[in-house]
């Protein structure tokens, strides 16, 4: 296999906490600049593939790069090289967006000047300049979650790893959302986003679903949707749910 | 480096924006200080006292004076029936009762008066140290009065307190406030600054990141050592400037100690963040596992000695225990390391063992 033209591998990877296989033997591939949706119901073992994916959890078992580096081997590699927005909310409160900007920046080890130059147009282009020196905490939540994906991103990762990060925005913060990450896919980085909103599977190069603990299937928005004869993702995915035998 | 100045710059901010974090950090010394100070005291000043004076003449009256003039007693009743006594003691408004039997006015002459005191039991401590008090006081007058007769009284013991001449207790409890603060601030806002971060999700990014997690350990325990430190100069200050408790020994070795000391508490703090993964769990570890039998079994209050064998046992592993002797040689005794380094050693190895056992079990949990 060409680890050259993908970004993110996965091979059998594998994850068990005693006798319960959360993640079981998945294999996958992404390329450069794709945006790879992670669909699956609460406890379809999204978080920790995602998890190990990102070096948070150890695989029990299986192979994967991550940006070309052994994800065993080189995890201070994979982590320079990648940024990751949880579903819970990842900012300070208690400190002012431009604060948030300059400690995120500053532990990627981005000089002054990149974080003045970088930070300075992240809060222009999120239209914050009247906030940039309020504390997180007054954000209304759509623009926490913008802030948090833009600082996630703003030491030009290759690949971006979002858990469920639109969860409880409205729709249209949620549209402006997908913009950013549109915009980050054009810059060449890689997404690899996870969410249980079925119309935002739609908007991604390819989905793939989990259900207890398996990838079911991997394909297009586009294709799975003929594949299963169904109109909506919604439907699509509600079809294959339905077969989980896991329980919450 | 730029990395972990940006980490320590956080830590900063989170610390002077948290009104609890700083109110125990700050606000909390200086009322302990001020609590074992003024309220917490062994000194006695204007103990209440009854008289019930059975032979009222020209030799009772002068000692009934010479008492209530000492400053430590403050005579609020005389008494001239038993019953009333027990009264008065049971209604708590004495605490000591001088009775001058009926004999005394004839005996004394010649040597032979005798004097009751009886003290309120209840309160042991303050008890024996009234009838100390006033033992003492009853002496001075008879030497005053009948030097003559003391020509053949046995031998006179003179005692004389090393190190804490005037026994003031705030030479006592200043060593023992400075343990107790470094231990909360040092274990208790460490443990729970990591936790915060836990509850919050953050720490999830912080290990997602570059950084090492050594680095977010150190991050997070280097502004808690600072601010001990800063906190143990603050409480000596305050104390020498409010109730003149000087530090008789080497100052740098103290801060040096107190040093030793917070690490083996930031340890303890980290140890405990890597087993609560609430803010209210690390709260109650940390109080109960930690300030309590700081407080009681380290000899700060309860003396160790006087302790059952099982405690005394136990008090060996409480790091505080090692630490008030060090402070208290300092202060009090103004020695230098030749009295304690073996003390210093035991908190060396208690400090690597917490420091080692906090990494090691950190990295667990980041399988």
């Amino acid at each position: 296999m060409n680890n050259k033209d993908f970004t993110i591998t996965a091979k059998n990877l594998t994850k068990q906490f005693g006798d319960f296989t959360a993640v079981d033997a998945i294999s996958f591939e992404v390329g450069k600049g794709e945006i790879f949706g992670f669909l699956g119901a609460n406890g379809a073992g999204k978080t920790t593939a995602i998890k190990m994916l990102c070096g948070l959890s150890m695989p029990s078992s299986g192979e994967a790069t991550i940006a070309g580096y052994d994800i065993y081997k080189e995890p201070e590699m994979i982590k320079k090289n990648i940024g990751y927005m949880s579903q819970h909310f990842s900012l300070y409160q208690d400190m002012t967006i431009r604060e948030n900007i300059r400690f995120y920046a500053g532990i990627y080890g981005l000089t002054n000047k990149q974080i003045k130059e970088r930070g300075e147009q992240l809060i222009k282009e999120l239209k914050l300049e009247n906030f940039a020196d309020r504390f997180v905490a007054d954000l209304p939540l759509g623009f926490k979650q913008k802030l948090a994906f833009s600082i996630a991103v703003i030491h030009n990762p290759k690949i971006v790893f979002l858990d469920e990060p639109t969860s409880g925005v409205d729709p249209i913060t949620r549209r402006q959302f997908w913009g950013l990450i549109y915009e980050a896919s054009h810059r060449g980085i890689t997404v690899f986003v996870t969410t249980h909103y079925l119309e935002e599977a739609e908007y991604c190069d390819r989905v793939s679903i989990m259900v207890d603990g398996e990838m079911r299937d991997l394909d297009t928005p586009v294709g799975l949707m003929k594949k299963y004869n169904k109109k909506t993702m919604n439907d699509v995915f509600l079809y294959m749910a339905v077969r989980s035998k896991r329980k919450e | 480096m730029k990395q972990f100045i940006a980490f320590i710059r956080k830590e900063f901010y989170h610390i002077f924006r948290d009104t609890r974090t700083l109110v125990v950090l700050f606000g909390m010394p200086l009322a302990q200080l001020l609590l074992f100070g003024y309220a917490i005291t062994t000194e006695v000043n204007n103990a209440k006292i009854g008289i019930y004076n059975q032979s009222p003449g020209q030799y009772s009256n002068g000692l009934v004076d010479k008492m209530v003039s000492s400053g430590f007693f403050r005579l609020t009743e005389n008494i001239y029936s038993e019953a009333e006594m027990l009264d008065a003691f049971k209604k708590n408004k004495l605490k000591l009762v001088m009775v001058i039997p009926t004999d005394f006015e004839s005996k004394v002459n010649r040597g032979e008066a005798r004097i009751q005191l009886i003290a309120d039991g209840s309160d042991p401590n303050l008890a024996s140290i009234l009838t100390t008090s006033a033992e003492a006081i009853i002496m001075t007058w008879m030497k005053g009065n009948f030097t003559q007769n003391l020509d053949i009284e046995t031998i006179n013991p003179q005692v004389r307190w090393h190190y804490n001449p005037e026994l003031k207790s705030a030479e006592m409890f200043v060593p023992g406030v400075v343990t107790i603060i470094l231990m909360l601030v040092s274990a208790m806002l460490t443990s729970i600054s990591i936790t915060r971060e836990k509850e919050l999700g953050t720490i999830e990014i912080l290990y997602v990141s570059p950084l090492r997690p050594v680095t977010i350990i150190i991050g997070k325990v280097v502004p808690f050592a600072i601010l001990s430190i800063i906190n143990t100069i603050m409480i000596l200050g305050a104390a020498y400037l409010i109730f003149s408790v000087p530090v008789n020994g080497s100052i740098l070795l103290l801060l040096a100690e107190s040093m030793l000391f917070i690490m083996t508490s930031l340890g303890l703090g980290v140890l405990i963040s890597t087993v609560s993964d609430t803010q209210q769990t690390a709260l109650m570890l940390s109080l109960f596992g930690l300030m309590l039998p700081t407080i009681l079994l380290s000899g700060f209050i309860f003396p160790i000695s006087s302790m059952p064998l099982p405690l005394q046992i136990i008090s060996n592993i409480i790091p505080a225990k090692w630490f008030l002797i060090i402070i208290k040689s300092i202060m009090l005794k103004g020695v230098g390391i030749a009295y304690f380094w073996k003390e210093t050693l035991v908190l060396v190895g208690m400090s690597l063992f917490f420091i080692g056992l906090s990494i090691k079990k950190y990295k667990i949990r980041l399988q």
